[in-house]
This record gives structure tokens, C-alpha cells and sequence, in this order.
């Protein structure tokens, strides 16, 4: 399997444990990733606040990279995955909107054209029968006992019709990886819920309450780590994780893995080398379970 | 035959809420609010909730059904039952309940008004009607279709966390004025939307798209409120200033400069502000989380920038 890499901004900046942990498990699996170092940021929903076109002709010309390497594209962020695809969609939709964006790529050297390659998340292509199967042949270090809650991240859910989870509102692909890894998958309410990163600079008293409602949710239901495919997430959930009063109250807390992360565990990598020392909340507790 | 475990609330008779189930053939073509008619007038003439055209047009009868809101009237039984044959139905979320699946509207209207949600034209009347040409009513077209059936409001994760928020139908209203060609209070209007609890206060999860029962999509709607204050000149707030940024590092580098982004959000000269990121900060620091000092650009940056004058053009 070989695809184009979208790494997106934040796996090359706070949390450059995720970019390392990806390839880790891509070369676990046996996928070959052509990293696109010549992709622009796919907007996160912000730039649209301040030009939808801008945001659109620069995932056109994401898109239209990948579509000159002829392999498809995958994310390993959800932020990435949904605003890719609403570019794309929206693209698609309208011929006279398609041509002007390509008039405006045009001196670049990039084209986009549309429906040659498909936009997919790492977790939507370790979720296919395929996928899973390739993971169960892979594992060298079974999950067994350790309980893990996945986090989606709203983008790779909402709207549903750029969704490629079956049912955006009961997902199930991640859980579906984590029992292929061997680990006991946790539902709970909240692991479709916004983590309230996107607002954390503007209401962060908000962003830390529903952070802290979705961590409780996963805790009260008896998970050991929470899991996600949303590096942003992570940010929330790990990085602000002491600063949130509802979990402080409690004395709670639990440590937050990227979804290669808990892959590349698997595959026989150590936590050291996916840099799991690097999270703020400590991820020895969930280790412990694996010992 | 389905099972509807329906959540009673009868509160001078039992302070707490229950579930009860009642069992009843759902048909092919059966909606979901058929289904709530023939429990109440079959087993339960109790049993409350709101109703009124049966046509996904009076917005009365929304009520979270399987956790997630929806208008009862415009959905089939056959297609929400789970493996058991069973749709659990309770009140709105993020609103009081009153009895059983009647909530109190009281702030979702509250809001809708504190968006002034009528035309504030200048100059006296004319003769004849305010008119208004079909592209300019398409800018204002989806929020029109809003029915303020609350299924947005229910659903909304920041309404969940903070009353204040003035949530996602008010903002779609908001933005039904805001786009309209005929109102002159534009400037006004999008000063007052940015204060906290306002546009920038949403939390992109998009369950209010999902959960509109209409084209209204109120996030889509937020996010048009957003262009035009940044267009207007609002920009003396963290969202707004948060935009900027972002886009600015985009223009840039092709790549987010996550270093600057807090700093230049919060504004250099609130110092308030600014000592609230050093705890994240010196965390992220200790742990070796911090982005690079010096932020690299994207391979073949300048077809970025390229595109981004163009567009500035």
C-alpha cells in the first residue's frame, strides 16, 4: 500500500510524536507514506473565517499534489481530513467555481481535476476489512487488558455526508483497530463530543468544562487511555489536561495516545521510541496494564 | 413492533425523572411523531410533548431521539430503531424540561432576541416595499429557512458548557440580517456579535449542522458572520485576532506558526492574557513539546504566497 502523506501543521510542530509514531506503524505495516512536503496548511476551518476562496484554492492545490503522485491522500488529523474534504466537495459541486480555482493554480503548475484520488484518514484505511486484516497479521505485542476509549475529533464525523464512518452519531472504526491491536475498546458517550480546542483561546473556560466532561465520561466509564486521531485533540485532552478543573476536583487524570501510537505499541515499539515521555499527562498507567 | 423507552418527567408528582416503555407496530410509513400520537391516544393520554403541522414546517415537535435531537415528524420509526427494536426518546438537551418532552424556550427566544432578528433600515419607509434582488436574497436564503424547531440549540457542545453562548439559531438569525441587502446596521450588528458568548465562542463541532432539520446549517452561517466582521474592521478579540494570525502565518510560510498563533490571539498588550498561556506554555517547554524555535516553511512556499496575492488582489 503506498499513499501520499498529508502530515498537516501540528504532527511537525507540538506534537511531533504523532508524526513519528505514524511512520513507526506505517513501516510496521508494511505502507509506504511519500511524505507532500510541498502541501499547504489545509486552513483548519480558521483561514475560511477570513477567505473560503483562499481555503479552497489552497486544498485544490493540496489535493492537486497528490493527484500528480497518483496516490491517494491520507491525514492523520481529523481537523485536516474534514476540511480537505469540504474543500473538495464544494469543488466538486460546481464546475464555474472549479475552473476559477484552477485558473488561479494555473501559473504554479498544479491542476486540480477531481475524483482521481480519495481523501481519506490513516484510521478510515486501518478500519477497512483490509486494513484490519493487515493489522491482525502484524501484532507482535497483543493489547490484551488494556481498555481503550476512542476520541474521533469532530471533523472526521461532522457533517456526516463528508463522513467515511458508516454512522457519524455510533461510529465504530476505531474500535474496530483497537480490538484488531487486542485491546478492549470503551464506549461512552462523549467519544463523539468536541474536545473545545478550536475555542480554547477565545472561551477557554468553556474549551477546559467540555474537555473535562468528555475525560470524565471516558474515566467514569473505566478506560486506562484514551485514544485519538486529531492531533489538536491531543492538545486538549494532554496538554491542557492540568488545567482542568473539572478532572483536578477528582483527583483524576488519564494519559491520551495518538491512534499510531497505540499501533505502533502493537507492532512492538516501545513507548520510548514513539515518545510517549513526551506527553504532559503521564502514559505509565496505561503501559502498566501492558506489562 | 418497537419498543420507545420514553423519559417521563412529572415533577409535581415525582421529582426525578424515569423511562417508560411502551411497546407499539410502527408500519412502513410510520413517522416518528405517528408513533408518540398512538402511544398518547391509545396507552397514555399523559404523556406530553409538542406537535402541530406534521409537515417538518412549525419546528414544535423536535426531541432527542437515540441521544441525538430531531424533528419527530420527519423521521421514519423503521429507521431509528437499535438491534433490540428499541428508540429511547427524551426532551431537548441544553433547555429545562417541564413535563416529559416539553422544554422551557424561554432563553432559546431570550437569545433570538438579543440578536435583534428585524430589518434596522436607515432613512424613512419607502412608498412601496423594501425590495431586494434574487442574488442578493441568496445571500440570506438558507438562514431564512430557519423553523426554530431548537434541535441546533439542544445539540450545540458549547451550550452544554456555558449558558452565555448565544447559541447556533440566534447566530443563523444573526446572520439573516447581517447578509441582508436592505440592513443598514451591518457595523453594528457585527460589533455586538463579536463580544464573548458570540461568533467566535463556537466550537466548530458541527452538530448543529447535522442536527438542522433545514438548509439553515447555522455553523455555515457563523462562519459568513465571521468574514464580514473581519471585513468590517472587528478585530479587537481573540477570535478575530486568532483569524488574522492564522492566516498571516499561512501567507506567510504555507504552514501554521504555532508559537505565534496564542500570542498574537490574545493580543501583545493583554497581560492577562499573556500570563495565562505560560502554564500550557511551560509544560509544553519541559517536555521538549515546544514547536521549533525557528518555524520552517513548506517546500515551494512561494506558489503559496503566489496564490494568496492573487487573492489579495
Amino acid at each position: 500500500m503506498k499513499f501520499a502523506l498529508f502530515t498537516g501543521c501540528v504532527a511537525k510542530g507540538a506534537t511531533r510524536e504523532l508524526m513519528i509514531s505514524t511512520l513507526k506503524a506505517a513501516e510496521g505495516l508494511g505502507i509506504d507514506f511519500v511524505e507532500m512536503k510541498s502541501a499547504s496548511c489545509c486552513g483548519a476551518g480558521v483561514i475560511p473565517e477570513k477567505s473560503p476562496l483562499l481555503t479552497d484554492a489552497l486544498n485544490a492545490r493540496n489535493i492537486a499534489i497528490a493527484e500528480e503522485q497518483g496516490l491517494d491522500l491520507i491525514t492523520i488529523c481529523s481537523t485536516c481530513q474534514g476540511n480537505l474534504k469540504k474543500s473538495e466537495c464544494k469543488i466538486d459541486a460546481d464546475p464555474g467555481y472549479r475552473d476559477k480555482i484552477n485558473g488561479v493554480l494555473r501559473e504554479g503548475g498544479h491542476q486540480y481535476s477531481g475524483g482521481k484520488i480519495k481523501v481519506k484518514h490513516f484510521a478510515h484505511i486501518l478500519a477497512t476489512d483490509e486494513g484490519l486484516a493487515l493489522l491482525r497479521q502484524k501484532v507482535k505485542r497483543p493489547l490484551t487488558g488494556l481498555k481503550t476509549a476512542a476520541f474521533y475529533g469532530c471533523y472526521v464525523l461532522r457533517p456526516s455526508e463528508l463522513s467515511d464512518f458508516e454512522n457519524p452519531d455510533n461510529p465504530t472504526g476505531m474500535e474496530k483497530i483497537f480490538e484488531a491491536l487486542g485491546a478492549t475498546p470503551v464506549y461512552y458517550p462523549s467519544r463523539i463530543k468536541c474536545c473545545g480546542f478550536p475555542i480554547v483561546m477565545m472561551n477557554k473556560n468553556a474549551s477546559l468544562d467540555m474537555s473535562g466532561n468528555a475525560l470524565l465520561d471516558a474515566i467514569q466509564s473505566g478506560a486506562d487511555c484514551v485514544v485519538t486521531g486529531c492531533p489538536l485533540c491531543h492538545l486538549s485532552l494532554d496538554s491542557y489536561q492540568p488545567e482542568i478543573e473539572k478532572l483536578k476536583a477528582k483527583g483524576y487524570s488519564i494519559p491520551i495516545l495518538h491512534l499510531p501510537q497505540l499501533v505502533a505499541l502493537a507492532l512492538g515499539h516501545s513507548a520510548k521510541e514513539l515518545d510517549m515521555h513526551k506527553h504532559i499527562v503521564s502514559t505509565d498507567g496505561a503501559m502498566a496494564k501492558l506489562a | 413492533m418497537a419498543t420507545f423507552r420514553i423519559r417521563r418527567y412529572v415533577p409535581e408528582k415525582q421529582s426525578e425523572p424515569y423511562y417508560q416503555d411502551f411497546q407499539i407496530d410502527t408500519p412502513s410509513g410510520t413517522t416518528l411523531l405517528d408513533c408518540m400520537n398512538e402511544i398518547k391516544w391509545t396507552q397514555d393520554g399523559s404523556l406530553t410533548y409538542r406537535m402541530s403541522c406534521r409537515s417538518a414546517i412549525c419546528g414544535s415537535c423536535a426531541v432527542k431521539v437515540n441521544g441525538h435531537a430531531t424533528l419527530a415528524c420527519q423521521k421514519q420509526a423503521s429507521d431509528l430503531m437499535d438491534g433490540d427494536g428499541v428508540i429511547v426518546l427524551e426532551p431537548l438537551g441544553n433547555l429545562k424540561p417541564v413535563k416529559d418532552l416539553v422544554v422551557d424556550f424561554q432563553p432559546f427566544w431570550g437569545k433570538l432576541d438579543q440578536v435583534k432578528p428585524y430589518l434596522q433600515p436607515d432613512g424613512p419607509a419607502p412608498e412601496k416595499e423594501r425590495r431586494q434582488l434574487p442574488e442578493q436574497f441568496a445571500d440570506i436564503d438558507a438562514a431564512s429557512t430557519c423553523i426554530m424547531c431548537g434541535a441546533c440549540y439542544s445539540d450545540c457542545n458549547v451550550l452544554e458548557v456555558d449558558n452565555d453562548f448565544l447559541g447556533p439559531a440566534a447566530l443563523a438569525k444573526a446572520q439573516r440580517f447581517v447578509g441582508d441587502s436592505r440592513d443598514e446596521k451591518t457595523q453594528e450588528r457585527v460589533k455586538a456579535l463579536s463580544e464573548p458568548g458570540g461568533i467566535w465562542d463556537c466550537t466548530h463541532c458541527g452538530e448543529c449542522v447535522e442536527r438542522c432539520p433545514k438548509p439553515a446549517r447555522p455553523f455555515d452561517r457563523i462562519k459568513e458572520i465571521m468574514a464580514v466582521a473581519l471585513e468590517q474592521g472587528v478585530h479587537n478579540n481573540n477570535g478575530a485576532r486568532h483569524a488574522l494570525s492564522f492566516t498571516k502565518s499561512i501567507k506567510h510560510s504555507g504552514r501554521l506558526n504555532e508559537n505565534q498563533l496564542p500570542v498574537e490571539s490574545v493580543g501583545f498588550f493583554n497581560i492577562k492574557g499573556l500570563l495565562g498561556l505560560i502554564p500550557v506554555g511551560l509544560r509544553m517547554f519541559l517536555k521538549g513539546k515546544v514547536p521549533p524555535i525557528i518555524h520552517k516553511s513548506i517546500d515551494g512556499v512561494e506558489d503559496v504566497k503566489r496564490i494568496c496575492r492573487e487573492l489579495d488582489k
